[in-house]
């Protein structure tokens, strides 16, 4: 296991170093003059001159990918172009909106998939296996941001149950920020949750085939006990490893939902980025983002390892 | 050989949205860009049978129009795939535990932590946003889906009798690759070519309504809903219209997937 985790390690710490030369070559390298491109076509020379040496860019390539590891390893991501702010700031203040969002938004898909898709191989062939299999076919197609549009129609702006939008900060106490994620994390979680549930159920079937099973359905458990204490503990190895997958996917899908509720996220940061051209901030959120992937992927590697032997000798 | 019903009922959902696009370049029921202000926001009926936008402009008529920016987006992002990483899933296979097999599966995890959301917006917030970027976003994204996908299938293949008589007769493993392996894993790739398809529209739609993807003039269905989502309480049939488009074609493609696999591959029958 020691052996196994030193080589994710290292291959953790690889990816990471090429993660970052791609994103620092297709947004300080590829633009020709960041400063310039910054400061669009009409700016003066003096001003450009002036950014460029905020920038730093006077030095050559090499010491400005490395001055920009450098700082993000001690945590100085640099100063917002357009903010006047340490991106640091900006990141903190974002992250626990899009965070909170991605984390509520998995525990639902799990939550919701996992006895769904138990529910659905324990009766395999039956109605109830058609309607749920038939509901995530549906859920799988549906994209998350039109399902939140039509959850701010029906809950929001028909019963009122929900604001259509915003945060109110987490100084205003726990309860009224669960409120306003929810219709958010709702409509993040149902596609995921309907991947989730068909895959919870193809390995579920996949264990239920097996040899043991007979053999426990042979010394008398009943076809529910047999599912419950041998079949779903195996089964539950593939479904973990696309939990860890689909966090990518709501932290990516979490960028757009926060813009169909307003949220203050990091979304909505790297899309005020993007227009003001604030490269600065664009590069250190999209290394963060990316950074936080191949973390999940590690750890759900290790977890992985952890749970099934074989899979260490690679 | 029974044809399954998936199959028809997919291909008949996705079939539609395919002849609204191909039709739309000879008909449409009015001019898609043409805005009156004199008959904006009206319900579904009448004249404008899908109702108008906030311009007046014919709702069904953008949505035909809007068909061929998803339907040629995602083609276009599955060739680029399926050309990138069909070869090098071949590649990779033919020298497996080797060192190309090694580079190349590590370059694929790699583009793995790169959603296809961040690839668009690096690309993006260099080059502006286009219909151009989001699929290079999605075509780079689905390159090491193919890569994965032709390996796993390949590396099967290699350990087969056939395959085996033909490298001791003397056939290179580029040769092999090309004349033996791909045309029996053609049919695997038909059916993840059909799921990146339904995919590849998802993310076109997704990344049009952050305004990363077509610019207008040029309808989107993406568009249709950012621009639909301020009026949502006023034209709520501008905001169901256009989902309801996508959701159907991206549940016809995947149904025609599932279907596909099942008359393609026997021993997946099993499984489902």
């Amino acid at each position: 296991m020691i052996r196994y985790t030193a080589s994710r390690l290292i291959s953790l710490i690889l990816s990471l170093i090429v993660a970052s030369v791609v994103i620092f070559a297709v947004i300080e390298v590829i633009p020709g003059d960041p400063a310039a491109y910054m400061l669009g076509m009409n700016a003066a020379p003096e001003t450009v001159a002036a950014l460029r040496r905020d920038l730093g860019l006077e030095a050559g390539v090499l010491a400005r990918y490395f001055a920009w590891v450098g700082g993000m390893l001690t945590g100085d991501f640099g100063m917002s172009y357009t903010y006047r702010v340490p991106v640091a700031d900006l990141v903190a203040a974002r992250l626990w909106v899009s965070l909170p969002l991605t984390l509520y938004a998995l525990g639902l898909a799990v939550a919701l998939a996992l006895p769904v898709g138990v529910l659905a191989a324990a009766r395999r062939g039956s109605v109830t296996d058609a309607g749920i299999m038939g509901a995530a076919q549906l859920g799988v197609a549906v994209p998350n941001f039109w399902f939140a549009m039509l959850l701010v129609l029906v809950f929001a702006i028909n019963l009122r149950w929900f604001s259509a939008g915003g945060f109110p900060g987490w100084d205003q106490g726990f309860w009224p920020n669960v409120k306003a994620l929810t219709l958010p994390a709702v409509a993040l979680a149902l596609p995921q949750a309907a991947i989730l549930a068909r895959v919870m159920r193809s390995a579920l079937i996949e264990t239920l085939d097996q040899d043991y099973i007979r053999t426990a359905r042979a010394k008398g458990l009943s076809h529910g006990q047999a599912v419950m204490r041998h079949a779903l503990r195996n089964a539950l190895i593939p479904v973990l490893t696309i939990v860890g997958l689909q966090f990518s996917f709501l932290l990516a899908g979490a960028i757009i939902i926060e813009n169909v509720f307003f949220l203050p996220g990091l979304g909505r940061l790297i899309f005020q980025g993007i227009t003001q051209r604030d490269l600065i901030v664009v590069e250190s959120v999209v290394m963060l983002l990316v950074f936080a992937v191949i973390l999940v992927t590690f750890l759900v590697d290790l977890a992985y390892a952890a749970v099934d032997p074989r899979l260490r000798r690679r | 050989m029974k044809i399954p019903l998936t199959l028809l009922a997919g291909a008949l959902l996705a079939g539609l949205a395919v002849l609204a696009a191909l039709v739309s370049f000879i008909w449409t029921p009015h001019d898609a860009a043409g805005m009156n202000i004199a008959a904006r926001l009206l319900p579904p009926g009448g004249d404008h049978l899908l109702g108008t936008d906030h311009f007046g402009r014919d709702v069904l008529s953008m949505l035909m129009v809007g068909a061929r920016t998803s339907i040629a987006v995602a083609i276009v992002a599955v060739g680029m795939g399926v050309a990138l990483g069909v070869p090098l899933g071949l590649v990779a296979a033919a020298g497996r535990g080797g060192f190309a097999d090694e580079i190349i599966m590590r370059g694929n995890d790699l583009i793995f932590a790169f959603p296809a959301l961040v690839i668009a917006i690096l690309i993006t917030a260099v080059f502006g946003p286009s219909a151009v970027n989001a699929i290079l976003a999605i075509g780079i994204f689905n390159t090491p889906v193919f890569a994965r996908v032709t390996r796993g299938a390949a590396l099967s293949l290699w350990t087969l009798d056939y395959i085996r008589a033909a490298e001791v007769a003397g056939k290179g493993r580029a040769r092999i690759s090309l004349e033996h392996i791909l045309p029996n894993i053609a049919n695997i790739l038909i059916v993840q070519g059909t799921i990146q398809f339904s995919l590849g529209i998802l993310a076109e739609a997704g990344l049009s309504y952050v305004g990363l993807g077509a610019q207008p003039p040029t309808p989107s269905w993406g568009r249709m809903l950012a621009e639909a989502q301020t009026m949502i309480s006023l034209a709520p049939h501008l905001a169901l219209i256009p989902g309801m488009a996508i959701v159907m074609t991206v549940l016809g493609l995947n149904l025609v997937g599932d279907g596909l696999r099942d008359l393609l591959d026997p021993r997946m029958r099993r499984a489902r």
